[in-house]
């Protein structure tokens, strides 16, 4: 069975929690006693309708205030396929939670008022997906029960879309009418919307094509881990534990260790008392060599024959997510993947505004949830791809020297 | 040229992984990123089928080398005889070291109240013992098997859970998390909690144990069992823990449990499953959660959980 991520974007006004509970209540992934919790937290809250959002809502200061802070994961299982619903907040103040919650996703669901149509926040949501990499994108036109299940309304929220899709990269696009707070198109197709054809919600996420999300082109694994034994029997042992982030490896296949640019050939790949003639990703496995070369921690292994960028001069897209600026000039930590190496901010070469796309130049320092294209120069080399060929080998973080938290997320390019 | 674009085409076609794979190739990603980026790791077993699930991932993770970890458990001393021995049995047959520490010591040595009178349970109690451990052994950084759908709080919660001095966690300074890369730095007396089945649900474990044919304690299957029938709970009279009051009825009923922590706040299920099979089709059928059915202690209030992960819980 498959696996889809998909992440939810939008803010309780526009339904978003009321989508989600519908997904799970219709789909009978609500057990008896979560719905009775539900049902109780309802009658606190004095209004008699069972409210679906409380579902979703787990801290209790997000409970008082009635709105999402964190990112939050749901789960659930039809027989076609296994789900993992990435809740995560639509507020611009909550930008950083979004885009953590985005960065592991295949699909994204945009949520727009159809009274309303697409907003500011529809174009910056819609920005995150795409900057984040997802190449599935559905706009969810929800409350179509308030504008009177009509199609001129639904058909003009598609064109001012695709007018926004036009400056951003989703790979698909697909437009649902739906009224989450009836179940009009959630799980069971709509009785009021006989001019749609098109699938429900819960339809299209589960047949939606997920084949081709997996880059198997591109050969990559960063070293975790360093299995050596040393024990009388495994006295030469020394196994390279690692995930396949993307590509393919096989016995005999010529790679290369960075940064140093060391060959080898792959020896043996294995899996738990078990020898593999190819593993591919996201595998964890562990490799083997066919020469004895200093490998640790950090190093990336890939195939010779497809060779990622490796350099100190880097540029990417930037989200900031510390309370403190980002100055041009401060010093960082970064992290790829398994390698780390401390950085400096060179240049911030323009801001990116997220709800009108508009890039300001000249800016000298970036404040909690900016998004901003930056230079960066590294201490040690980075081996990685553009963040539109390969989202994990052309994703990484930094990291404040002193506080150790993570402050940045960029997209190297 | 022709021939061999389509042969990669249908070559890929087959390079999926099944949803199971998937999620244990990320468990075992998560636990060598513990390996990996902390000094002194432990991986924290009680006995229950998740931690069990979690050593097996450990031996997918470094065999043929040693864990990079001992296994530690905080023994209440309330509970299952069969689960204490299933612990010391697994712990020995994989050559790997075990760490117990009581909470009948903490109690004794900081001079702590125990609670008492109905539903009294030394699960509270057990944080005290734990943050004294990890103190204790230096541990950076502590493995546990909770899931996100477990319960509303846990949903929130990173895979990486950077705890302070006091064990405490803050909702609202959790790192940002992004990809697979997780980011462990830390102060001197600071841990995390490091949780790779985040992702998975009660029967993606059941799924799990079934197809690598996981050895558990017993008591996971039916069996009989005399019991205290409480408020349409269960309990159990093992040990002599919980003490028997005028409204509780004796009763002797055929039983499993789904959830196995400290005797005084796991309640059984009455049930007739006794394989593998049996427990996963008993699961999908069910209409109450795991924590519902079988916790008692998460009922005191909306945000019980919450509060206990905010004292230093796990």
């Amino acid at each position: 069975m498959d696996l889809l991520r998909f992440i939810t974007c939008g803010s309780v006004d526009d339904g978003k929690s009321t989508l989600i509970g519908r997904l799970l209540y219709d789909s009978k992934s609500i057990l008896a006693d979560q719905l009775e919790a539900v049902e109780r937290a309802s009658k606190h809250k004095n209004d008699g309708e069972i409210d679906l959002a409380l579902l979703t809502d787990g801290l209790r200061s997000e409970r008082e205030q009635g709105i999402t802070i964190d990112v939050a994961y749901r789960y659930f299982q039809t027989p076609a396929r296994k789900f993992i619903i990435v809740d995560a907040p639509g507020h611009i103040q909550y930008t950083r939670n979004m885009v953590t919650g985005a960065s592991n996703c295949q699909l994204a669901i945009v949520l727009v008022d159809a009274r309303n149509g697409v907003v500011e926040q529809t174009r910056r949501h819609s920005l995150i997906a795409s900057m984040l990499g997802i190449p599935h994108i559905v706009v969810a036109v929800n409350k179509m029960d308030l504008v009177d299940y009509s199609e001129d309304v639904f058909s003009n929220i598609c064109i001012q879309y695709a007018e926004l899709a036009k400056k951003l990269n989703a790979k698909q696009v697909t437009f649902i009418p739906m009224s989450a707070l009836n179940g009009d198109n959630v799980v069971d197709p709509s009785q009021n919307m006989s001019w749609y054809e098109g699938p429900t919600l819960l339809n299209y996420l589960e047949t939606v094509e997920l084949d081709h999300d997996v880059n198997l082109t591109d050969a990559r694994f960063p070293v975790q881990y360093v299995i050596r034994p040393q024990t009388p029997d495994l006295h030469d042992y020394r196994g390279y534990a690692g995930k396949i982030t993307s590509g393919i490896f096989r016995k005999g296949d010529s790679v290369t260790v960075l940064p140093s640019g060391e060959t080898s050939t792959v020896e043996a790949i294995e899996f738990f008392e078990e020898v593999k003639d190819e593993a591919f990703a996201p595998m964890s496995v562990i490799l083997h060599l066919a020469d004895d070369i200093d490998i640790s921690r950090g190093n990336l292994i890939v195939k010779s024959d497809s060779q990622p960028v490796v350099s100190q001069n880097i540029e990417a897209l930037l989200c900031w997510m510390d309370t403190k600026e980002l100055k041009v000039g401060s010093k960082y930590t970064l992290q790829h993947g398994t390698f780390r190496s401390r950085c400096v901010v060179r240049d911030i070469a323009y801001q990116l505004n997220v709800n009108t796309y508009e890039e300001t130049e000249g800016v000298e320092s970036l404040k909690l949830n900016d998004i901003a294209r930056v230079v960066l120069k590294t201490a040690q080399p980075i081996s990685f791809d553009p963040y539109s060929r390969n989202r994990v080998n052309g994703g990484a973080i930094l990291i404040d020297e002193t506080s150790n938290v993570t402050v940045g997320a960029l997209m190297l390019m | 040229m022709l021939h061999s674009i389509t042969q990669s085409l249908i070559h890929s076609i087959n390079m999926k992984l099944d949803y199971l794979d998937q999620l244990e190739s990320e468990a075992i990603h998560i636990m060598r990123e513990v390996a990996g980026q902390f000094e002194r790791p432990a991986l924290l077993f009680s006995g229950g089928k998740d931690s069990i699930t979690l050593v097996h991932l450990a031996r997918k993770a470094f065999r043929p080398g040693k864990f990079p970890f001992p296994l530690v458990h905080i023994d209440t001393g309330h509970n299952f005889q069969e689960a204490l021995d299933f612990r010391d049995w697994l712990a020995e047959s994989l050559g790997e070291k075990l760490i117990v520490r009581y909470v009948e010591d903490t109690i004794r040595e900081k001079k702590l109240k125990e609670p008492t009178g109905r539903n009294a349970s030394r699960n509270a109690l057990q944080t005290f013992t734990l943050l004294d451990t990890i103190e204790e052994f230096e541990f950076d950084a502590c493995i546990g098997g909770a899931r996100r759908d477990e319960e509303k709080a846990r949903a929130k919660e990173r895979v990486f859970s950077v705890r302070d001095e006091f064990g405490s966690w803050d909702p609202k300074r959790q790192r940002p998390e992004l990809w697979d890369t997780y980011n462990g730095k830390i102060h001197k007396g600071e841990n995390v909690r490091v949780f790779p089945i985040s992702n998975w649900t009660e029967l993606d474990v059941w799924n799990y144990i079934k197809r690598e044919n996981i050895a558990l304690p017993s008591i996971y299957f039916a069996h009989d069992r005399e019991c205290l029938l409480r408020d349409g709970k269960l309990l159990a009279t093992a040990g002599g823990v919980i003490q028997r009051e005028e409204a509780d009825e004796l009763v002797t009923r055929r039983v499993r449990f789904r959830t196995v922590g400290d005797i005084s706040c796991t309640a059984a299920v009455e049930s007739t499953a006794d394989t593998l099979e049996s427990v996963i089709a008993e699961i999908q059928a069910t209409r109450i959660s795991e924590r519902g059915e079988t916790r008692i202690d998460d009922q005191v209030s909306e945000a019980a959980m919450e509060d206990r992960k905010k004292g230093g819980y796990f």
